[in-house]
C-alpha cells in the first residue's frame, strides 16, 4: 500500500497536544488550507458571542457598532457587575447554584457507582432488567415528566422553594451509570475474584479497589453531571418562586424577562450576570477538557 | 457465569439454592437498589401519573384537600388536538427539526472531518467548538438578545438589509432564529461525537480509496460518511429529541413564544396550561402525545439509519 499519505489519520485524543504531528510532513496542500480556513471561521462563529458577552459586560455605554466588539479604554467599567449584584444577589444565587449542583453530583455519584458496579461486576438475576431501566431513563425526555413531577414534589410533598426539590429529579442520571459500568467492565475479572478470595466484601472491593482506579471515570462523571444542573433553567424555574432560593440561571432569566427595562444599562447588567453564570462551567471545561468526552454519552447509547 | 464459577473452584458439589435463584451475587440487589428506588419514585411513578392525569379533569388543589378529579376519557386529548396554539407549536417543532437536524449533521460532519487531520491549532479549535455547549443557555441567550435586538450589532452591520421588525420579534424569523441558536449551541457536542467515530475508521480504507484514485472529496463521501453512519443515527435521534423539547429559547429569546405565538413550543404550552393556569390534565395529555411522537421518530430514524447496511 502507499506509504506516504496525508489522509485523515488516527489522531491522538489529547486536545492540548496533537502528538500525531511528530514525524509527519506537514505540506500545505489546498485541501489542508481549505480545512484550516473552515475551522478558523468556525472558531470565530463559536467564540465570538462568548467574547462579545465579556466585552459587553464591561461597557459603560452599550456600543452596538462593530467597534463595540472590541474593548475601548474610555468605555470600560465594572459597574455592570455591581448593578446586576444589586438586583440579583450574586452571592446568594451562586450559593444556591452550588448547593443544587453539588447535591446532584453527590447523589449521582453514589447511585451511579453502586449501580454501575452492580451492572458491570455483580452477577444477579434481574441484572438485565436493571439495565433496561437505566436505558429507559435515557430515552424518555424529562419534559414529559415535568407536570407530574411538579404535582408530586411541589403539591404532594411540599418541596417548592427547597434544595431537595431541585435536586431529586436529577438523581436518576443514566449517563453516570453508563460511565461507571463501562469503566468497571474494563477492569480484569480476576482482580475482583482475588479480592473476594482474600475475604473482601463487595462494598470494600468497590470503595477500596475499584473506586481508586476509577478516578478518571469519576472525574468525567462529575464534569458531565456538573453542566446539567449548573446550566439548568426549566426545573428550578418551575419550583422556585422565592428569589433567595433561586439558582443564578433562574434569577438571571427572571431579571431578563421582568425588570431589565428599569436598569440604566440593561444589557450591560444582563451580560455581566451572564458572564458570572458562564465562567465556572467554562473554567472547569478548560481545566479538565480531556475528561469531557462526548463519546461517553455515545457509548452509553450503544449500551 | 459459568466461567466465573469455574474460577472460584469447580469442585463445589452443589451450589446453594439461593445462588440458583438469585444468581452468584445477590448483594447486587442492594447495589442496584438505590438507583432502582429513585427510578421508581422519580421516573416510573411520574410516568404513570402523567398518563393517569391525562385522562382526568385534573386541577390543582390545596395540599391534603380531597377533591374529585373525574375521569374524562379522551377529552383532554381532543382538546389538545383541536387547539390552534398546539397546531402552531407542532408546526414550530417541524420547522425546528427541519432546520436543526440537517444543519447539525452537515456542519458537524464537515467540521469533524476537517478536525480529523494533522493541522496546527487543532486542540484550540476543538475546545472553541465545545465552549457554547458547556455554557448555560440563559447566558448565551443573553448575548443573542444583545446581538439580534433592534439596534443590535447584527442589524448595525446589515444596515438597510436588516429585517423589519427585527429578528426575534419578526413572525417569520423568530422560529428559525430559535432553531439556529439551538444548532449553534449544541454543535460542538456533535462535532466531538463525529470526531470520535471518525477515529474509529480504519486507515486502510482511506489507503485503499487512494489506490483507487480517490481525491479528498471522494474519500470524504465514500469512506468517512458511511464510516460514521451509526454516529449519524445517534446525532439525528438526539437532535430530534432536543427539537421536540425546547423551552428556554422561546421563553427567553423570543419573549414567551412571541411574536403573537409565532414561536411557541409544546413544552412552553405545557408550562402555561399545566402550571400557570392549573389545567394539569390538558398539559399531561400534550406531554404524553409529545413523548409518543418523539419516541416514534427516534425509532424510525434508528431503523432507517442503522439497518440499511
Amino acid at each position: 500500500m502507499s506509504d506516504t499519505t496525508d489522509t485523515p489519520a488516527t489522531v491522538d485524543d489529547d486536545a492540548a497536544d496533537p502528538a500525531g504531528t511528530a514525524g509527519r510532513t506537514e505540506r500545505w496542500t489546498p485541501g489542508r488550507i481549505g480545512s484550516f480556513a473552515l475551522l478558523a471561521i468556525g472558531a470565530v462563529v463559536f467564540l465570538f458571542p462568548f467574547w462579545y458577552m465579556v466585552v459587553g459586560s464591561l461597557q459603560t455605554e452599550p456600543n452596538t457598532t462593530v467597534a463595540g466588539a472590541f474593548p475601548s479604554p474610555g468605555n470600560l467599567t465594572f459597574a455592570n457587575y455591581a448593578d446586576i449584584d444589586s438586583r440579583v444577589d450574586l452571592v446568594q444565587t451562586l450559593i444556591n447554584s452550588s448547593i443544587f449542583t453539588g447535591g446532584v453530583i453527590v447523589l449521582t455519584l453514589v447511585l451511579g457507582l453502586l449501580a454501575g458496579y452492580a451492572l458491570a461486576v455483580l452477577d444477579f438475576r434481574g441484572r438485565g432488567a436493571v439495565f433496561t431501566i437505566v436505558l429507559l431513563s435515557l430515552v424518555l425526555p424529562f419534559q414529559l415528566l415535568m407536570i407530574p413531577l411538579y404535582v408530586l414534589l411541589v403539591r404532594t410533598y411540599g418541596l417548592a422553594d427547597s434544595y431537595l426539590g431541585m435536586i431529586l429529579p436529577f438523581a436518576v442520571n443514566a449517563t453516570a451509570v453508563f460511565i461507571f459500568r463501562q469503566f468497571f467492565r474494563s477492569l480484569p475479572e480476576e482482580m475482583f475474584e482475588a479480592a473476594r478470595i482474600d475475604g473482601a466484601s463487595e462494598l470494600q472491593i468497590l470503595t477500596r479497589i475499584a473506586m481508586p482506579m476509577a478516578k478518571p471515570a469519576i472525574l468525567t462523571a462529575v464534569l458531565v453531571t456538573f453542566i446539567g444542573p449548573w446550566n439548568e433553567f426549566l426545573w428550578p424555574f418551575l419550583i422556585t418562586k422565592d428569589q433567595s432560593m433561586q439558582p443564578l440561571a433562574v434569577a438571571l432569566a427572571n431579571y431578563i424577562t421582568n425588570i431589565a427595562g428599569r436598569a440604566a444599562n440593561p444589557f450591560g447588567a444582563i451580560l455581566a450576570g451572564a458572564t458570572v453564570l458562564a465562567l465556572p462551567a467554562v473554567a472547569l471545561f478548560l481545566a479538565f477538557q480531556r475528561h469531557f468526552l462526548s463519546t461517553d454519552v455515545g457509548s452509553g447509547f450503544k449500551g | 457465569m459459568t466461567t466465573a464459577d469455574a474460577a472460584t473452584g469447580g469442585t463445589d458439589t452443589r451450589r446453594p439454592w439461593w445462588r440458583r435463584v438469585f444468581g452468584k451475587h445477590p448483594i447486587g440487589y442492594l447495589f442496584a437498589g438505590p438507583y432502582v428506588l429513585f427510578w421508581l419514585a422519580l421516573f416510573a411513578w411520574p410516568l404513570y401519573l402523567a398518563v393517569y392525569m391525562s385522562f382526568r379533569d385534573w386541577f390543582f388543589a390545596a395540599p391534603g384537600a380531597v377533591v374529585d378529579r373525574p375521569f374524562v376519557g379522551l377529552a383532554n386529548y381532543t382538546d389538545v388536538l383541536s387547539d390552534p396554539a398546539v397546531h402552531r407549536a407542532a408546526l414550530n417543532v417541524a420547522i425546528f427539526i427541519l432546520i436543526n437536524v440537517p444543519l447539525t449533521v452537515i456542519v458537524s460532519l464537515v467540521l469533524a472531518a476537517a478536525l480529523n487531520q494533522v493541522l496546527p491549532l487543532r486542540g484550540f479549535f476543538r475546545t472553541a467548538y465545545y465552549v457554547p455547549y458547556v455554557t448555560a443557555s440563559v447566558a448565551m441567550i443573553a448575548v443573542w438578545l444583545f446581538l439580534f435586538s433592534n439596534g443590535g450589532m447584527v442589524n448595525q452591520v446589515l444596515g438597510p438589509l436588516a429585517p423589519d421588525p427585527s429578528w426575534l420579534v419578526n413572525r417569520y424569523w423568530a422560529m428559525p432564529m430559535i432553531a439556529l441558536f439551538a444548532t449553534w449551541k449544541q454543535l460542538g457536542f456533535y462535532v466531538l461525537l463525529y470526531l470520535a467515530a471518525m477515529q474509529g475508521i480504519s486507515e486502510t480504507l482511506y489507503e485503499a480509496a487512494e489506490v483507487d484514485g480517490a481525491g479528498p472529496l471522494r474519500k470524504f463521501w465514500s469512506v468517512t460518511v458511511p464510516g460514521v453512519r451509526s454516529a449519524t443515527a445517534l446525532v439525528v435521534v438526539l437532535a430530534t429529541i432536543v427539537g421536540a423539547n425546547f423551552f428556554t429559547e422561546p421563553y427567553l429569546l423570543t419573549g414567551g413564544g412571541g411574536p403573537n405565538g409565532a414561536s411557541v413550543s409544546p413544552v412552553l404550552l405545557m408550562y402555561r396550561a399545566g402550571i400557570e393556569q392549573g389545567d394539569a390534565g390538558w398539559a399531561a395529555a400534550l406531554g404524553v402525545m409529545l413523548a409518543v411522537v418523539v419516541m416514534a421518530l427516534s425509532a424510525v430514524n434508528r431503523f432507517f439509519l442503522e439497518d440499511r447496511e
